[in-house]
């Protein structure tokens, strides 16, 4: 799993009929100390995060549809926690 | 999933079984601000309506399959949304923001349409 910020949504009006009602997250990839690692991803929301928050990315389809309850969805991305605090190496972030 | 721009399309008469009438189109991905980042890929259109110069999100590997309505096709990429607007989020933390609304396209589409496209009806993203 990855570290990640929610930084905007994308409105689609046309889209794959499993996505459809679906809510999209562009979420900027986050190394453990909190800073951008340069990296993006557009993950469906599973938990309600909103903007700012940093979020838990499960990046792999087999578990993302599980956890969406979509088989045969063309899901990769989901957003599967919100982050409350990254500590490592004697930091907290 | 990641942003794109449709910057060409492709024509194979000769195709591996599955393939036939998937329509494939080349694209450029973005970076969130919409700056063309790494190297142009050739993706199915699971939407049946993207074109050239469109705005798309696509997703990549066993997932692009999934996306199509033969599942057991040789797809890795596929387009399976088109975006109307990337709307930056208001509390931003990195200070950076992406643009509210699709810019025009910079690049001319590379090639022109193969059939008259019925224009959809946008309720935002244009100024």
């Amino acid at each position: 799993m990855k570290l990640a910020r929610v930084v905007a949504t994308v409105v689609s009006t046309i889209s794959a009929p499993d996505l459809d009602g679906r809510t999209l997250l562009v979420c900027d990839l986050l190394d453990p100390s909190g800073t951008p690692s340069g990296g993006y991803l557009i993950a469906i929301d599973a938990v309600g995060a909103g903007a700012g928050e940093t979020v838990l990315l499960l990046d792999e389809g087999n578990s993302a549809r599980q956890v969406l309850g979509a088989p045969g969805a063309p899901i990769r991305t989901v957003v599967v926690g919100i982050v409350d605090e990254v500590t490592g190496a004697g930091t907290t972030s | 999933m990641q942003l794109a721009r449709v910057i060409g399309t492709v024509v194979a008469t000769v195709k591996t079984p599955g393939l036939e009438g998937v329509k494939l189109l080349v694209l450029q991905p973005l970076d969130r601000h919409l700056v063309p980042v790494g190297g142009q890929v050739v993706a199915a259109d699971a939407v049946h309506m993207a074109g050239p110069g469109e705005l798309v999100y696509f997703v990549a590997a066993r997932e692009a399959a999934e996306a199509m309505p033969n599942r057991f096709v040789p797809v890795d990429h596929a387009i399976v949304g088109i975006v109307d607007a990337v709307r930056s989020l208001a509390n931003d933390a990195s200070g950076a923001r992406a643009p509210a609304v699709e810019p025009p396209s910079a690049a001319p589409p590379a090639a022109p349409a193969a059939r008259p496209r019925v224009r959809r009806q946008r309720t935002e993203g244009r100024p």
